[in-house]
C-alpha cells in the first residue's frame, strides 16, 4: 500500500490554504470543471436524470460482481490474456513484480491510474531496480518533482508553468521556456524515447464490460494507448468494482464519466482492451495481464451502509464541486483518493480512526452528490462514518473518537428534554458571555473548547431573552 | 398581498430553530410579523428546544433520536408547521425517517409530521402562493443559498422571488451563492482554518457583488457570515429573510 498520511489532514490543509498558486488553480478548476460537469449533465439528450439510471446500473453491477468478474476473466483468458485476483495491495504488487522479473523488464511506462497509486506500485518497482516512467503529462511532472498527485484527474494542478519550466530545465536539460506547448513538446520528446524502449506498460481501467470481455482506458493525451500497445507486456490494474454487465450500460457510464471528469462528451482516446496482440493485429503486447484488486473492497461490499461507494467510477467531479477541497487541495487527504470520494473511500480502505479528520472535516453541504456523475449519496456515508466514530464499531474496529464529546451529547440530550433547565442554562451562558472580550456588540474571543470559532470571525452573543420567553410574554 | 385559495385554514405552528430561539429571536419575531400580516393564526409550543440536527450531524444518532421523539410528541397535533430554517426542515423531512429506520411506528409518525412541515419561504411561495408580502427595504441585497435548504429540500427560487418583490431594494446575485459558507456546525469550531477560509471567500463574493446586505434562510450560515463580516469590519448587514420581509419602512 502507498504511504498513508491521513493523520496530517489539518496541517496539510493549512499548507494548501496558504499556497496562493494552489488557491488560484483550485478556483479555475472548480469554475471550469465543476460548473462544466453540471452543464454537461444538463445538455445530455436524456437530461441529468441519466445519472440516476447510471446509479442503478452501477448498483446492479455491484450486486452481481462475482458473476460479472468471472465472466470477464473467462473472456480475457479465452483471448489469451491472464487474470489475477489480488486480495491485498501487496499481492497485486508482487504479481506485477513477478511478471516483470519473468520478462526481464528494465523499464516500465505507466498510463495514469489511481489504483496503482493506491497499491504503491511505483516505489515497489523502483525498489526492484526497474525504472518507472509516468506518461500522463501531469503525472510525469509530479514524478519529476518527487511529489504526489493532488487531484484524481488533474494531478499537477498545484504547479505553475514557471515551476514546471524550472523543473524541466533541471531534469530534462532543456532551454528554459514557459510556453505551455513548448513545455509539452519537451515532455513529449523525452517520453517518446521511453515509450520506444520500455519492456512493460501498465494501466488502470476506467470501466470493464463483462458482456464483451473488455477493459477500457480513457485519456486525452494518447499516452495510455502508447503505453499499452508499444511494450511487450501490458499489466492492467482494476478495482474489483469497476465493471458493468452489458455494452449498452457501459456506454451510459462512459458518457457520464467523460462529462463528470472533464465536461467532455467523450475523452479523446478511448481504448478497448480484451487480451494480447492477435496474429492479425498490427500492434499490441505479446502478454496481457489483468490484476483485479480487492484491497478492502469486499469489506465495503459486505456492509449495506457503504456498498454504494463501490458505484464510484473515480471521475473526480465531486472534487471539482466540493468547497472544502476547493480550499485545501488534494494533499491534505493523505492517500491516493482526495476530495469527497477520498473522505469516504480512504477511511474504509485504510482505517476509520486514523482517517477521522476526513470524515469530520467536511461540511455535509451535498455539492458532491449534486455533481456526482452516478449520483452517489456521499453525505449519507459521511454521516454513517461519523456514527461509527461517535460510538465505536466492532465490525470496522473503530474506537470512539472523543469520550468527552460523547458525554457532552448525553448531557445535551437530557437538557433539551427539560425546557426550563435548558433556559436556565442559556441564562448562565448569556451571563458568562459578558466577561468575554467584545467589540460593537460582537464577541471577539471564545474560551476553549470553542476558541476555533473566533480564530477568524466574531460571534453574535446570545440574546438576553429567548424567542420562547418573548412568546410567553406575548409577541 | 392577497392569499390564494390554497391558504390553509387553521393555525400555523411555529417551529423555531434553536439558534433563532437563543441567539437571534428577532428573526423569529420577524417571521411572526410577516405571517400575521398575511392574516394567519399562529401558535408556538414554548417547550420546544432542538430538532436533534447537531447530534445527528456529529454522528450521535441515539441522542438525535431522543430529540426527534420529543419533537414528534410536541408537534404531532399541529396542522401546519413552519420554520425559519432550511436545515431544521431538512432534518425533519429527510433524516427523521432514516433515524427511525428500525422503528416503523416512530417512522410513520415522523413521516406524517414531515409532510406538514415547511420552511418559511417555501411556505409563503409554494403553499400560500404569495410573493409580494408588502415589504420595503432600502439597500442592495444579495442572497446566500444555504446548503440543506438548497440541496436538501430544493428551495432555490422561492427566497429570490420574495426578495425581488421587496419595494426599494435592489437584488443582485453574487458569485458561487450556492457554495457552502463553511459553517457546518461543529466543523466551524473543529476545523477553524478551513471554515475560516471558506467564509472569507463567501464574504469576498458579497463584497464583489457590491451588496450592502446579505440575506439567508438559515441562522447557522448567517451567524458564520456575520461573524466574518464583523471581524473584517465591513459595512455589510447580515439578515434573515424574515427580517427583510417584515420591514415596511
Amino acid at each position: 500500500m502507498s504511504d498513508i498520511t491521513t493523520e496530517r489532514y489539518i496541517p496539510e490543509a493549512k499548507k494548501g490554504i496558504a499556497d496562493p498558486v494552489l488557491q488560484k488553480a483550485l478556483v479555475f478548476l472548480q469554475d471550469r470543471y465543476g460548473r462544466g460537469a453540471a452543464e454537461a449533465y444538463r445538455r445530455l439528450p436524456e437530461g441529468p436524470e441519466l445519472r440516476r439510471t447510471a446509479h442503478a446500473i452501477r448498483e446492479k453491477a455491484i450486486e452481481n460482481l462475482d458473476v460479472l468478474l468471472e465472466t470477464l476473466a473467462a473472456k480475457i483468458r479465452g483471448n489469451g490474456g491472464q487474470v489475477y485476483f489480488a486480495e491485498t495491495a501487496q499481492e497485486a504488487v508482487d504479481y506485477c513484480l513477478a511478471v516483470a522479473r519473468r520478462n526481464h523488464v528494465h523499464r516500465v511506462v505507466k498510463g495514469k491510474s489511481m489504483v496503482t497509486e493506491e497499491i504503491g506500485l511505483n516505489p515497489a518497482l523502483e525498489a526492484a531496480g526497474i525504472e518507472v516512467v509516468e506518461t500522463d503529462l501531469g503525472e510525469y511532472i509530479i514524478q519529476l518533482a518527487g511529489e504526489t498527485p493532488s487531484h484524481i484527474i488533474a494531478p499537477a494542478i498545484h504547479k505553475t508553468r514557471h515551476e514546471i519550466a524550472d523543473l524541466f530545465v533541471q531534469k530534462l536539460g532543456i532551454r528554459r521556456t514557459t510556453d505551455p506547448p513548448e513545455l509539452a513538446q519537451a515532455a513529449r520528446q523525452a517520453l517518446r524515447e521511453k515509450f520506444l524502449t520500455a519492456d512493460m506498460g501498465t494501466s488502470g481501467c476506467n470501466q470493464a464490460c463483462a458482456e464483451t470481455g473488455h477493459i477500457t482506458t480513457v485519456s486525452n493525451e494518447g499516452n495510455i494507448r502508447m503505453a499499452t500497445t508499444l511494450p511487450r507486456v501490458h499489466v492492467a490494474f482494476m478495482g474489483m468494482e469497476r465493471i458493468v454487465a452489458r455494452l449498452d450500460e457501459y456506454e451510459i457510464i462512459l458518457r457520464l464519466m467523460c462529462r463528470g471528469a472533464a465536461a467532455q462528451n467523450i475523452g479523446v482516446y478511448v481504448s478497448y482492451i480484451g487480451g494480447p496482440r492477435r496474429p492479425e493485429d498490427a500492434d499490441g503486447p505479446e502478454e496481457f495481464h489483468l490484476v483485479i484488486l480487492d484491497n478492502g473492497r469486499r469489506r465495503m461490499l459486505a456492509d449495506p451502509q457503504f456498498r454504494e461507494m463501490l458505484c464510484c467510477i473515480r471521475c473526480a467531479a465531486c472534487l471539482n464541486a466540493c468547497p472544502v477541497y476547493g480550499k485545501i487541495g488534494g494533499h491534505a487527504y493523505g492517500f491516493a483518493y482526495s476530495g469527497p470520494v477520498g473522505a469516504v473511500v480512504t477511511p474504509l480502505l485504510t482505517g476509520i480512526n486514523r482517517a477521522k479528520h476526513l470524515c469530520l472535516g467536511e461540511t455535509l453541504c451535498g455539492a458532491c452528490m449534486d455533481n456526482c456523475s452516478v449520483n452517489i449519496d456521499i453525505p449519507r456515508m459521511l454521516l454513517a462514518l461519523r456514527e461509527k466514530l461517535a460510538y465505536g464499531d466492532a465490525v470496522w474496529q473503530v474506537k470512539p473518537a472523543s469520550r468527552a464529546e460523547g458525554l457532552a451529547y448525553r448531557v445535551w440530550s437530557w437538557l433539551i428534554r427539560h425546557r426550563r433547565l435548558y433556559e436556565i442554562g442559556l441564562k448562565i451562558v448569556a451571563g458568562g458571555q459578558k466577561f468575554l472580550p467584545q467589540e460593537s456588540g460582537m464577541i471577539r474571543r471564545l474560551p476553549p473548547p470553542m476558541q476555533g470559532w473566533t480564530l477568524s470571525r466574531d460571534l453574535h452573543p446570545l440574546a438576553e431573552e429567548s424567542f420562547m420567553e418573548k412568546w410567553r410574554k406575548g409577541i | 398581498m392577497t392569499i390564494g385559495k390554497l391558504m390553509p385554514r387553521g393555525t400555523i405552528t411555529l417551529f423555531i430553530q434553536c439558534l433563532v430561539d437563543a441567539v437571534v429571536p428577532e428573526a423569529g419575531e420577524a417571521m411572526v410579523s410577516v405571517l400575521r400580516r398575511l392574516g394567519l393564526e399562529l401558535d408556538c409550543p414554548t417547550n420546544q428546544t432542538c430538532c436533534g440536527q447537531p447530534a445527528f450531524n456529529s454522528g450521535y444518532r441515539r441522542e438525535a433520536r431522543v430529540a426527534a421523539r420529543r419533537f414528534i410528541e410536541i408537534f404531532e397535533n399541529a396542522e401546519t408547521i413552519v420554520s425559519p430554517s432550511g436545515s431544521c426542515v431538512n432534518m425533519v423531512r429527510h433524516h427523521y425517517a432514516e433515524l427511525f429506520c428500525d422503528e416503523p411506528r416512530w417512522r410513520e409518525r415522523a413521516e406524517a409530521i414531515a409532510s406538514r412541515t415547511y420552511e418559511f419561504t417555501e411556505f409563503l411561495v409554494d403553499v400560500l402562493k404569495v410573493e409580494d408580502v408588502g415589504a420595503r427595504y432600502n439597500g442592495r441585497i444579495t442572497y446566500h443559498d444555504s446548503c440543506h435548504l438548497l440541496r436538501g429540500i430544493r428551495v432555490q427560487e422561492q427566497p429570490r422571488k420574495l426578495l425581488r418583490r421587496v419595494d426599494g431594494a435592489e437584488f443582485v446575485e453574487m458569485k458561487n451563492s450556492d457554495y457552502c459558507c463553511g459553517f457546518g456546525g461543529a466543523f466551524a469550531v473543529k476545523y477553524p482554518e478551513i471554515s475560516g477560509a471558506m467564509v472569507n471567500d463567501k464574504v469576498d463574493h458579497i463584497v464583489n457583488a457590491r451588496a450592502d446586505t446579505v440575506v439567508g434562510c438559515d441562522m447557522g450560515c448567517l451567524l458564520n457570515i456575520s461573524g466574518a463580516v464583523s471581524r473584517r469590519g465591513l459595512p455589510i448587514k447580515t439578515m434573515h429573510i424574515a427580517q427583510i420581509l417584515a420591514n415596511r419602512e
